[in-house]
């Protein structure tokens, strides 16, 4: 597996530094994420609305009893809409920004594969980075020929939440 | 100096134990003054003395001496040597408002302020020093007893100490050598370790203490002294005295000078006095009454079950120290076992007939059982209200000294319980309102003869439960409201317009109003003062409400009510579209059918509706919260009268569904705060249902953003 021809390249401390990213996949590109912040893959199941929200906060489900918020990345990058389907699943994960550490669920088109990616082979970010704007993406890496984006979910998700107007001031 | 965290946490727990003691010392010292029970200085006196013996343990040296300082006079009041003058209690409350400081400041690592300390320092030296001369006087029938007062006469040339520790008495973090040190200050002292006990290498624990000392202490030294010294130890070990050079044994002192009485049984009273106040410091609450200084002076056999008892103050009794983020994560499992049982309840429609009863037998015991578990578990975080209670008699003390007024404070229902949260949240607007109870309520002893009262008012602060509710009531017997001057000022301040009429209640709540209550001219009539917006405020955010009762000439009484738990809501579940959204069932005042005849616009927007003698503004949820799909329109929904802030408003929804406690969750945890939504909860369904914040609801409808909202 791709995992395994990634190592065996390099020497053994440049596999011990080497990093775990969960790929997944979104309008055809196929992004990557820090796997030690993934704490749950499940299905797409019914969320609840929350009003004043922007429309990329889907709403919020029980995760055995923790209410917890979905973004849909398509809508958070502005991409076209898809009819949700049987691969679409929701990525659980933990993120850390000014207010603590927060779970937040991902809505993403389908899970791909876990590689491993040796920071020395990444890649920063172009200026220009087509429709993801270029601040949450923490760089690029080819892995079997293909295009990595790795992204820095704090940042995301961060920003995602964030830009909603707290409480009392959307009053 | 380094700490190792374990140590941190042993020296936080002093913090907190010290902060107690201060507490019970305070209490203690204002029961004095009505009445100078010996029972009632003992108690300050222990409490003082742990704090000693405990800030010397860690190191505080200038906590330790100060505390001497205190503990001097107070141990000549107990005594007897000393009179308790209210100079005398003024100080010492003094010395207790400072020690509480220095234990901050010792916490947060703050420089102390050593002038405050100084010259409380200066005033007990003062009160000691200038009365001095009766001392002499008082001590001279000292030798018949030798329960050796420090300034009483007969003190021996010196003790004989054996002391036979516990084997872990190293892993308890206690350090012989430096009790000998302490001992060493007090006199010369001789040290001869006994190894007899030692076993052989390969038995040997490192970590256990083999060793057992005798020790020679020369020199004139109060027994109390060196118990001090000791006084940190755990109650197993043995530590036998023996007098040196000792005058001729009184009867009172038999038992102490040659027998074996465990550590703490400090032979300092009459055999009878021991036991007695023994059993009272197991029994009744007060909260210092540390058995491990509980003075026995029975024979060793039963001494031990005087003083082996529970380490901590008795005022604990039964109960613990939880982490809250156990407790909580307890609550939510608990949670999520009532929406199990509310699954399981659903599937029930769908089994075989003949299995059906078996099953619905099961899941009314599951229904039960579960609710039981979560009631216990509420339990853990219900504490009783005295904990807020407890501050009352010494502010009212100061204030009422300060003011010119006599007062007297009566607490009733203190052991009313009620959450944690809530508890802590309510203490400050508690204060708020007896202090202006006591500033603005009461009147001068010369007005209340003038109006022919007692010249001495009461201010009662009263506690029950009523419902899932608790009351709490803050009442006094002192001018009541002049709603005339109430009235006069809000005109003057526009809060009220030239031609409005107002009833009496409205003219009371006016003192809630933002603005209304800054004014300081409104102190000087009648009106209560400063800050009643933001108490009525402190309380709408914990879900609870306030009411005020006034009679002009008679006294005020504020009611406020509360939830008995942040964690749990009664609520309403309503309709909106397809949506469901809960309403607190607290907020809710009624609601009714809405017909077209009492509904008007203002302004061809914004909807009243008209309900008896008032104009409500309406929210409409489905267009508030942006609800999609159809939504039935206004003539055919359903209008929840709700109230908040002293406002009311009308919500339409489109049905209402049913009533049930949930379990509030937060939203911010996760996501963050929105608009007109309190928190989530989980329906039986497993899905998330948003608890509506009916206060933020009321207060955008008054800021009339709800028609851009709508937009």
């Amino acid at each position: 597996m791709s995992t395994a021809r990634a190592t065996t390249n390099r020497d053994r401390t440049a596999a011990e530094a080497s990093e775990q990213y969960l790929t997944f996949m979104l309008a055809g590109e196929e992004y990557g994420v820090d796997i030690l912040r993934v704490q749950e893959i499940k299905g797409w199941d019914k969320v609840t609305r929350i009003p004043h929200t922007p429309e990329y906060i889907l709403g919020v489900i029980n995760l055995r009893g923790a209410v917890v918020p979905i973004l849909d990345l398509r809508r958070r990058f502005g991409l076209e809409t898809i009819e949700f389907g049987a691969t679409t699943v929701v990525i659980v994960m933990r993120v850390v920004g000014a207010g603590g550490e927060r779970t937040v669920g991902v809505v993403v088109d389908a899970v791909s594969e876990v590689y491993n990616v040796d920071p020395a082979d990444t890649k920063p970010p172009p200026d220009v980075c087509g429709s993801v704007d270029t601040v949450f993406v923490k760089a690029l890496v080819t892995m079997d020929e293909k295009m990595l984006i790795l992204l820095d979910i704090d940042r995301l998700i961060g920003s995602s939440v964030d830009r909603i107007a707290s409480g009392a001031a959307a009053a | 100096m380094t700490i190792d965290p374990e140590m941190a946490e042993i020296i936080k727990v002093f913090f907190q134990e010290s902060r107690e003691g201060l507490d019970a010392m305070e209490s203690g010292l204002l029961g004095l003054g009505a009445a100078a029970d010996s029972e009632n200085i003992n108690t300050i006196f222990r409490a003082a003395h742990s704090i000693k013996g405990g800030s010397a343990t860690f190191g505080f040296a200038e906590v330790a001496a100060f505390t001497h300082g205190v503990e001097t006079l107070l141990d000549e009041m107990r005594n007897g040597v000393r009179p308790v003058t209210s100079e005398a209690i003024q100080t010492l409350l003094q010395a207790c408002d400072c020690l509480r400081e220095m234990i901050s400041a010792a916490e947060a690592e703050r420089p102390l302020d050593r002038d405050r300390i100084a010259a409380i320092n200066g005033d007990i030296k003062h009160i000691l020093g200038t009365e001095a001369a009766p001392a002499p006087a008082a001590a001279a029938p000292a030798p018949s007893a030798t329960d050796a007062p420090p300034q009483a006469a007969s003190l021996p040339a010196g003790w004989r100490i054996g002391f036979q520790p516990v084997a872990n008495l190293l892993r308890l973090r206690n350090e012989p050598t430096r009790m000998f040190a302490e001992l060493k200050r007090l006199g010369a002292l001789g040290v001869h370790a006994d190894d007899s006990r030692l076993p052989a290498l390969e038995a040997l624990d490192p970590e256990a203490c083999y060793l057992s000392w005798n020790l020679e202490l020369t020199g004139q030294i109060a027994r109390l002294d060196i118990d001090n010294i000791f006084d940190w130890l755990d109650s197993g070990c043995r530590l036998e005295f023996t007098e040196v050079g000792a005058p001729d044994l009184a009867p009172g002192a038999q038992s102490q000078s040659a027998t074996a009485v465990p550590v703490f049984a400090a032979a300092a009273d009459s055999a009878e006095n021991a036991a007695e106040s023994a059993t009272k410091a197991t029994e009744s609450a007060t909260k210092a009454a540390e058995p491990k200084h509980a003075m026995a002076s029975e024979p060793p056999r039963s001494a031990p079950a005087a003083a082996s008892p529970p380490q901590k103050p008795s005022g604990e009794s039964g109960s613990i120290r939880v982490a809250t983020e156990k407790v909580d994560a307890i609550i939510n499992l608990v949670g999520e076992l009532i929406i199990t049982q509310s699954m399981l309840s659903g599937f029930a429609d769908g089994v075989e007939p003949e299995d059906l009863d078996r099953l619905r037998q099961g899941l009314s015991q599951l229904a039960r059982n579960t609710r039981e578990l979560q009631e216990s578990v509420m339990q853990i975080r219900m504490l009783p209200i005295s904990f807020a209670f407890n501050r009352f008699p010494r502010i009212v003390h100061d204030l009422s000294r300060k003011l010119g007024k006599k007062v007297e404070l009566k607490l009733e229902g203190e052991g009313t319980e009620l959450d944690k949260t809530v508890l802590e949240k309510i203490s400050d607007p508690l204060v708020h309102l007896v202090r202006n109870a006591l500033d603005h309520g009461l009147e001068t002893p010369e007005r209340r003869l003038a109006a022919g009262k007692g010249e001495t008012g009461t201010i009662e602060l009263g506690a029950f439960h009523e419902g899932g509710n608790i009351i709490i009531e803050v009442r006094d017997d002192g001018a009541g409201i002049s709603r005339a001057k109430v009235l006069q000022k809000a005109r003057e301040r526009q809060l009220v317009g030239p031609d409005q009429e107002l009833t009496d209640e409205q003219v009371d709540n006016l003192i809630f109003m933002p603005g209304f209550s800054t004014a300081e001219a409104v102190s000087d009539v009648s009106g209560r003062g400063v800050g009643m917006d933001v108490v009525r405020r402190n309380i709408h955010d914990l879900g609870g409400y306030v009411q005020i009762f006034s009679k002009e000439g008679l006294g005020s009484t504020i009611r406020i009510r509360l939830p008995l738990t942040l964690a749990i809501l009664d609520g309403q579940l309503v309709r909106v579209g397809k949506e469901i959204y809960i309403i607190s069932l607290l907020a809710i005042v009624e609601t009714i059918q809405v017909s077209r005849e009492r509904l008007g616009k203002l302004a061809g927007r914004a909807e009243v509706f008209r309900l008896r003698d008032e104009y409500l503004p309406v929210v409409k949820l489905c267009e508030l919260f942006g609800v999609a799909g159809e939504s039935r329109s206004t003539e055919q929904g359903l209008l929840v009268v709700v109230e908040a802030d002293g406002k009311r408003a009308g919500v339409l929804v489109d049905d209402l569904l049913a009533q049930q406690q949930v379990v509030i969750k937060s939203l911010e945890s996760n996501f963050k705060a929105v608009a007109g939504i309190a928190g989530a909860t989980i329906l039986g369904d497993g899905t998330v249902a948003l608890i509506i914040d009916v206060p933020d609801l009321i207060r955008s409808v008054a800021k009339q953003r709800v028609a851009a909202h709508a937009a």
